[in-house]
């Protein structure tokens, strides 16, 4: 462990760091230059490739008017939105229908899922009761067992549901929806939790004295100073929802009412080869709108991924 | 006052339809959801009109309801299936089983009197309007055995037409629901061994009785070669040698017997301890690669005078960003051994086996885990070296430490402080990465030592998939309970361990 004195700040010790001692005493080669930064633009043009080629090849797949798989290999030789046309034109895959269940099933969700998430963050952090911290841990073990562990015995909850009330059992995008809050919880509040508690309490304190009361403290101060959780926890339960595969399609049997994932995953694996470039468009059409979302808030994003751990 | 109006306004759609599903469970018969039901709605009337001391359960009572019902409740619920034989063939009462196998067994009666028929309709059920050749008139339905109806209407030839309270179904109505009408089975009488009425036509309803006779009081099936079924003690009848068995069974309680199963029946046993050690694998290798690579790239990508840096980071996480469920089933249609880009562009034409050949298929699951993955411990490991004081790294410089011994002894340490809960939480998320599998390979290539659908790639949780709800074979929903129950243990001790030795539980006060 170095030990550093305090007292020695005097400026002519500071060395100043090796790049830039080369860079002002000898010539630019391209031998230096690509031991100093050179080589991490090689790097990095190798992993961009890595990453984005899989991209490019669903893009150019979409345009390409062959249809099969073997045909996509020629990578923007030819450029075609029949595919796009067929994706909403063939009756055997509801794509459109599709699209908005899966929409609507995220939207509700994630809407929902921040709401509860909300509440019980708010609880944990600005109430002390009994059974508190035991509250918190038992959430944080909880995220470790992922909802579709117990999918066997969420088909047989929701089939003898489905005796009873059918408007919330099997088939139903409302039993779906109310399946995935159960899940609101335990992923979310413990990180909304340490969002909350960065909320200075004197702001909650301030406000009761001038006669708020705890739901308007809620409602009004606090939601508003913890938006960008909110966003991420939003965002992150909208992708989560929009890409489960396991439970939406034990539930969802009625190809109208299926989401994208259960839906394209059906058709694209009854006859994989001759239905790739749909399925291509398909999945262009489904990624795009993540993907925005996710790039314009990914400031928010990587903040909340690592709030959980890096302080 | 506006909060208090909302507040009594939701408790009261809340227990309008909480009355609701009483009465429709209570005629049900459901007694244990009735009163699960009241509690559970007695209980939010209580916290929500109530003051002081309830104000956290106030906010905490919407989503911990969800937990309780969808996460808590179906996991017990799933160690409880797991103790019984609940499976496609066995998924009922013993009653409707008994029922069941009489009625598959029917047979026309050979020497069966002809009934003239009116098919007749009341509230969406069918009821049968009958007349016997000696011009008695009775009417049933499916669940209401044949009762005398003196006060029909008959037409002018004594045939029985009509009811009051019923209409007759017209010619066209029957042609329009033909398949129901022929699948309408009226019970002569409450002994279900007596026989039912069905018809062909619609026109004339003849008895069926079962092949099989059920003896309650001994518990037994016998057949019409005097065969004896009886009761295996195991949900099911079979003949005392169990060589036969009929179909279907019953739902009972087996004790352990699928545990016992998942590791001494040689279809399962074999391939259940494959697939674990290759959970396992998958999972460590899984989390090593992706935070390998993502800490390297972060490393490479952090540094102050590298210029496209934000460029780079961008493209660098678009696998992220890309539907985890689709990267998937794109990865399959690249690693295609006879079509896809990666053989037929990039080897020239090969044909490497990426997906059907089991080491091969265990290698490209890892990479595609690796393209989806790595792009998060990306963000992480750029967010904590960010973090990391800039003065540790010239203090050791200064020291004569070289860059690698920087990173090896003063930044390595201190970065995993900080990610460690996140890797442990990567490890479990990728003990149970169910879409990668399921969509790139479904588990596959398959087991040549094993009927059921299990393969290489195979992770426990598509396994439990599969048992459950896959296609072909039996679906048996205990056994599949019974292996997420291992995994739950599994999950479990690795994270209390894993936990254990990070300070991650100490930072909640």
């Amino acid at each position: 462990m170095v030990v550093i004195d305090p007292s020695i700040t005097a400026p002519e010790l500071v060395t100043p760091s090796p790049a830039a001692a080369y860079r002002v005493k000898r010539p630019v080669t391209f031998g230096r230059w690509f031991r100093a930064t050179g080589w991490r633009h090689l790097v990095a043009v190798v992993m961009v490739i890595f990453a984005v080629f899989p991209l490019l090849y669903v893009l150019s797949a979409s345009f390409n008017p062959g249809g099969s798989l073997v045909g996509s290999n020629a990578l923007f030789t030819r450029i075609d939105l029949q595919n796009y046309v067929k994706l909403f034109t063939n009756p055997d895959q509801p794509f459109a229908l599709w699209f908005l269940n899966t929409i609507l099933i995220g939207t509700v969700t994630s809407v929902c899922t921040v709401f509860l998430g909300a509440l019980a963050a708010y609880a944990f952090s600005r109430m002390r009761f009994r059974g508190r911290r035991a509250g918190l841990l038992s959430l944080m073990l909880i995220q470790m067992f992922p909802q579709y562990l117990a999918v066997v015995a969420i088909f047989l909850l929701l089939s003898a549901i489905s005796d009873v009330f059918p408007i919330l059992g099997l088939g139903s995008q409302l039993g779906l929806i109310l399946v995935y809050l159960g899940g609101a919880l335990g992923v979310n509040t413990y990180l909304m939790y340490g969002f909350f508690s960065t909320v200075p309490v004197s702001i909650d304190e301030a406000a009761k004295l001038d006669g708020a009361s705890h739901v308007q403290i809620f409602f009004t101060i606090i939601l508003r100073l913890v938006a960008p959780i909110l966003a991420v926890v939003g965002l992150l339960s909208f992708i989560a929802t929009t890409g489960e595969y396991v439970i939406a399609s034990i539930v969802l049997t009625d190809p109208n009412t299926q989401t994208l994932a259960v839906g394209l995953y059906s058709f694209v694996s009854q006859a994989f080869s001759n239905n790739w470039s749909i399925f291509a468009a398909g999945a262009v059409l489904a990624a795009i709108p993540v993907m925005a979302v996710f790039l314009a808030l990914q400031k928010y994003i990587v903040g909340g991924l690592t709030a959980g751990s890096v302080k | 006052m506006a909060a208090l109006l909302v507040k009594i306004a939701l408790l009261g759609i809340l227990d309008a339809l909480a009355v609701y599903a009483v009465f429709i469970l209570v005629g049900l018969h459901q007694w244990a959801a009735v009163v699960v039901t009241v509690l559970i709605t007695g209980l939010i009337n209580w916290i929500y009109l109530g003051r002081g001391k309830r104000l956290p359960a106030k906010y905490l009572t919407p989503g911990v309801i969800f937990l309780v019902v969808f996460q808590v409740f179906v996991v017990l619920f799933s160690g409880y299936i797991a103790f019984t034989n609940y499976s496609d063939g066995h998924n009922s009462t013993k009653e409707d089983a008994v029922n069941s196998i009489i009625q598959v067994a029917e047979k026309r009666v050979a020497d069966s009197p002809a009934y003239k028929l009116s098919v007749l309709e009341s509230g969406g059920t069918y009821s049968f309007l009958v007349t016997d050749p000696k011009g008695v008139v009775k009417v049933g339905s499916a669940d209401q055995p044949l009762t005398p109806a003196p006060d029909a209407k008959h037409d002018s030839t004594g045939k029985a037409v009509g009811l009051d309270g019923y209409t007759t179904l017209t010619l066209s109505q029957i042609l329009a629901n033909q398949a129901a009408i022929t699948a309408v089975r009226v019970p002569l009488s409450d002994n279900p061994s007596a026989g039912a009425l069905r018809t062909d036509d619609a026109n004339a309803a003849y008895v069926y009785r079962s092949n099989l006779s059920y003896d309650a009081k001994a518990d037994t099936f016998t057949d019409a070669d005097g065969v004896v079924y009886v009761n295996s003690g195991k949900g099911s009848f079979a003949t005392a040698d169990g060589s036969k068995t009929l179909s279907p069974g019953w739902k009972v309680d087996v004790g352990i017997a699928n545990f016992v199963k998942a590791f001494t029946n040689e279809q399962i046993s074999g391939p259940l301890w494959r697939v674990i050690v290759w959970t396992f694998a998958f999972a460590i290798l899984s989390v090593l690669a992706t935070f390998a690579l993502g800490l390297f790239l972060a490393i490479v990508l952090n540094h102050p005078t590298l210029r496209g840096k934000k460029f780079y980071r961008v493209l660098v996480i678009l696998p992220y960003a890309f539907p985890a469920f689709l990267s998937g089933l794109v990865w399959a249609g690249l690693l295609n051994p006879q079509f896809g880009f990666v053989n037929q562009v990039i080897f020239g034409g090969a044909d490497i086996p990426w997906l059907t050949d089991p080491w091969l298929a265990r290698f490209s699951v890892i990479l595609v885990n690796l393209w989806l993955g790595y792009p998060y411990m990306f963000l992480v490991c750029t967010g904590a070296l960010q973090s990391l004081p800039e003065e540790l790294d010239e203090a050791a410089r200064v020291d004569g430490a070289s860059p690698w011994r920087v990173f090896r002894s003063i930044k390595l340490p201190l970065l995993l402080v900080s990610v460690a809960p996140l890797l442990i939480a990567s490890f479990a998320f990728n003990f149970n990465n169910f879409n990668v599998i399921y969509m790139l390979t479904r588990g596959w290539p398959r087991f040549t030592d094993t009927t059921f659908d299990i393969g290489s790639t195979d992770l426990l949780i598509t396994m439990v998939y599969k048992v459950a709800f896959g296609q072909g074979g039996a679906r048996d929903y205990g056994l599949a309970s019974a292996l997420s129950i291992l995994i739950f243990l599994l999950v479990a001790v690795v994270s209390i361990i894993a936990f254990r030795r990070t300070k991650a539980l100490e930072e909640i006060n």
